[in-house]
């Protein structure tokens, strides 16, 4: 089996469904003769030749709407919004027009369309490339958002996001696409090779969406995390020499509750990490459903590591970023309460 | 360099405001038959003269003069009488049944019918529209059930869309029209979408597109000719000019500087400017235009420049923003009206036609009315059941969907 790092996963998906299915088509800025500034769709339109695989004009909102209008006519458009920073012209097309086809018109007409986008920060992108916008998509009735955090996911979950008969919003975390980074910057990085999740099948195979993964299994404290911070969370545990239970969502809506809840009612604790601002982000969901849900097995309180509520700055990007020593922090804080 | 002057804030404003006569004395329309029609392979350029001109077939005596005279017979003539007249009743009818709180809300087409008439006869059966709210006449044209879209305004137990939207967002994938959206433009590029779809597939389907002239100032407008200029999709771009956008005149949409067919000319497309209260006219610039999209030849930019004879909608009332009656004197008068003097001038068609026609299409719409009646009202039902309202937010209802679903006691 190949050793794939997350780039060549996400194209090894992309290729098996261009294989597969006649009706999936890949567009969006600069993603096919150039193969994208991550070269997520390298060789792609060379293999399946432009009408497949093409460049779009630089138009977020007109890249989603044709979407949706080709969805509508019953192809599978995949399309990559080139940063999530970029995603937000693109708004009212995904969260009015994408979201709502099938309920507003009982079913009549679908969009079953993926987006893809890069998002997180470490990468000194500065502010307009390092957001992570994913709660502002959870909040919509209708998408679904799947974060992966490994080649062998990110594989399997982007196949079953084209698969989809719902539009999916598909952020892949930009710093891990070359390596599982564990938030040490000032370490070298580590290849995705000398990793197990990097050994990725050719061939078709998928996940199933709104399934987390008990990426690490352990007694003391639940830890919830996506993307990038899984990474982080498990170097945290370990260096805190917390025996942490760390779940890795993988699809943020629909959110797999079973999986929380059998969890954190065995542990009796619970740290939320993610990349994005704390303010009504993700976490205050996933905070919100442990205490309605696990209230009377809680032995501390729900705690939240997250970036800080101001926007990604360049210069200070690890100053920004929740890295381990901070998630480790609150591990310790959850089993002294 | 100093400035001479101080600089100016410019804020459009219509020349006239209620309680001012109407006065459209100043508008330039070129006469009927005068404007040239290039070959529909020409270059876009050589269509560019047109999007400040006015293509008119009809004459102040109800003649069809010049080069864009579809010569249609007597019997197609007689089809788009016939189903402008049914949706100017049918909205009138269904007006009332706001006005008695049978539903919330509605939109009438009154002045445009020619627009969604025309063109859906000019284009085929399977041709998708994705259209405005005011365009019914599509529905109509293309003889879709009136009672299904009566149940549809009153999201009865009947309405296909399951009480989910506001009252004429119709949906019918069968008759070729999307799902209406209540965010403006959106539709437009969508259409680009779906006609690329089409093209990739090798089909021999077309798209078209409406949009009003306040909603050309939309992004969404502008990502359409883009799209639809950059990928040569076979579809047509819609503009309906109809003077204003609720209280807002044309002027805060850009108009007052140049045409919205002039949009076309910095996109390379093609552009037609259309009276479009003269049904042929309409029939036959769209036809140019579908020939050129199934040549391959892409999108056409195409305003059809009409007046809003009515209110936006059953929750504003004109007379607060414009002078009354300004429909009345609309310098290119009522497209039923003009249609019928064509077909009195032929020859085939009486006052005594057009009355009998009356009756029978009112008593048509009587009829509907009744039996949508009896499937209910959103004023006194029965409605579908609301267990429905969890359905179709994804494909397969998902875990919080069910409990939600659970917590509303059903």
């Amino acid at each position: 089996m190949p050793a794939m790092n997350m780039i060549q996963a996400l194209r090894s998906a992309m290729d098996v469904m261009l294989e597969r299915d006649p009706d999936v088509l890949v567009f969006g800025e600069d993603v096919g003769f150039f193969g994208g500034v991550f070269r997520c769709t390298e060789g792609l339109q060379q293999k399946y030749g432009k009408r497949r695989v093409f460049d779009s004009p630089i138009a977020e909102a007109g890249i989603l709407a044709t979407a949706v209008g080709m969805g509508a006519y019953g192809l599978r458009p995949v399309v990559e919004i080139q940063f999530a920073d970029y995603i937000y012209p693109a708004t009212d097309q995904l969260v009015s027009e994408a979201a709502r086809l099938r309920y507003r018109s009982a079913g009549d007409f679908t969009a079953p369309l993926t987006v893809r986008s890069p998002y997180g920060g470490g990468i000194f992108g500065g502010q307009t490339h390092s957001q992570s916008p994913e709660a502002i998509f959870t909040h919509v009735a209708g998408l679904k958002t799947v974060i992966p955090s490994t080649p062998y996911d990110a594989k399997g979950l982007l196949i079953a996001a084209i698969e989809d008969d719902d539009p999916v919003i598909f952020f892949e975390p930009k710093r891990i696409y070359n390596g599982p980074f564990d938030g040490h910057h000032d370490r070298p990085v580590t290849p995705w090779a000398k990793h197990p999740a990097s050994e990725v099948p050719e061939g078709y195979y998928s996940i199933p969406l709104g399934k987390a993964n008990i990426v690490k299994a352990g007694e003391a404290v639940t830890v919830l995390a996506y993307g990038t911070m899984v990474h982080v969370a498990l170097a945290a545990a370990e260096e805190a020499q917390i025996d942490a239970e760390v779940i890795d969502l993988r699809t943020l809506n629909p959110l797999d509750l079973d999986t929380i809840v059998t969890s954190v009612k065995k542990t009796g604790r619970c740290v939320i990490v993610h990349e994005a601002t704390r303010i009504g982000g993700f976490g205050g969901e996933l905070s919100a459903v442990v205490q309605e849900n696990c209230f009377h097995h809680l032995e501390a309180p729900v705690a939240r590591v997250t970036g800080w509520d101001t926007p990604y700055p360049h210069a200070f990007e690890w100053e920004y970023f929740p890295g381990p020593k901070r998630v480790a922090e609150a591990l310790r804080q959850a089993m002294e309460a | 360099m100093k400035n001479e002057m101080p600089l100016e804030l410019h804020i459009p404003e219509p020349k006239l405001r209620p309680g001012d006569a109407p006065d459209f004395s100043d508008m330039k329309l070129p006469a009927a038959g005068t404007a040239s029609r290039p070959d529909t392979h020409a270059e876009a350029r050589d269509t560019h003269h047109l999007v400040y001109d006015l293509i008119r077939v009809l004459d102040d005596e109800g003649q069809a003069v010049g080069p864009w005279n579809p010569k249609l017979d007597a019997e197609t003539l007689k089809r788009g009488l016939r189903s402008m007249l049914l949706t100017r009743i049918y909205d009138d009818r269904m007006q009332r049944a706001q006005r008695q709180g049978k539903t919330s809300f509605y939109m009438t087409c009154t002045g445009e019918e020619a627009v969604a008439v025309a063109q859906a006869m000019a284009l085929d059966r399977g041709d998708m529209c994705f259209p405005t709210y005011r365009q019914q006449g599509l529905l109509i044209a293309r003889d879709w059930s009136l009672v299904d879209m009566m149940c549809q305004i009153y999201s009865n137990s009947r309405d296909r869309l399951k009480g989910r939207q506001l009252p004429v967002m119709y949906s019918s994938k069968e008759a070729g029209f999307f799902s209406i959206s209540g965010n403006l433009g959106t539709q437009f590029p969508q259409a680009v979408g779906w006609a690329m779809a089409s093209a990739y597939k090798g089909d021999r389907r077309i798209a078209a597109a409406w949009i009003g002239d306040g909603s050309t100032s939309e992004g969404d407008f502008h990502h359409a000719l883009t799209f639809g200029a950059v990928y040569r999709a076979p579809v047509l771009l819609n503009i309906v000019n109809n003077q204003w956008a609720i209280s807002s005149f044309q002027g805060f949409a850009g108009g007052e500087l140049t045409t919205f067919a002039a949009r076309a000319v910095g996109y390379g497309l093609p552009g037609l400017r259309v009276d479009g209260n003269d049904f042929l006219a309409v029939y036959a610039a769209t036809q140019w235009a579908a020939e050129r999209a199934r040549a391959n030849l892409g999108p056409t930019v195409i305003e059809l420049f009409t007046y809003r004879a009515s209110a936006h909608s059953t929750s504003d009332d004109p007379s607060r923003y414009r002078p009354a009656d300004e429909g009345k004197c609309w310098p290119l008068g009522d497209p039923l009206e003009r249609l019928k003097r064509h077909l009195v001038a032929l020859g085939v068609w009486s006052d005594a036609d057009h009355q009998a026609l009356t009756e029978e299409l009112t008593e048509q719409v009587r009829a509907a009315g009744k039996e949508a009646e009896s499937y209910g009202t959103l004023g006194n039902g029965p409605m579908i059941s609301v267990a429905t309202m969890f359905e179709d937010v994804f494909k397969e209802m998902p875990q919080h969907l069910r409990q939600q679903r659970q917590q509303m006691g059903i």
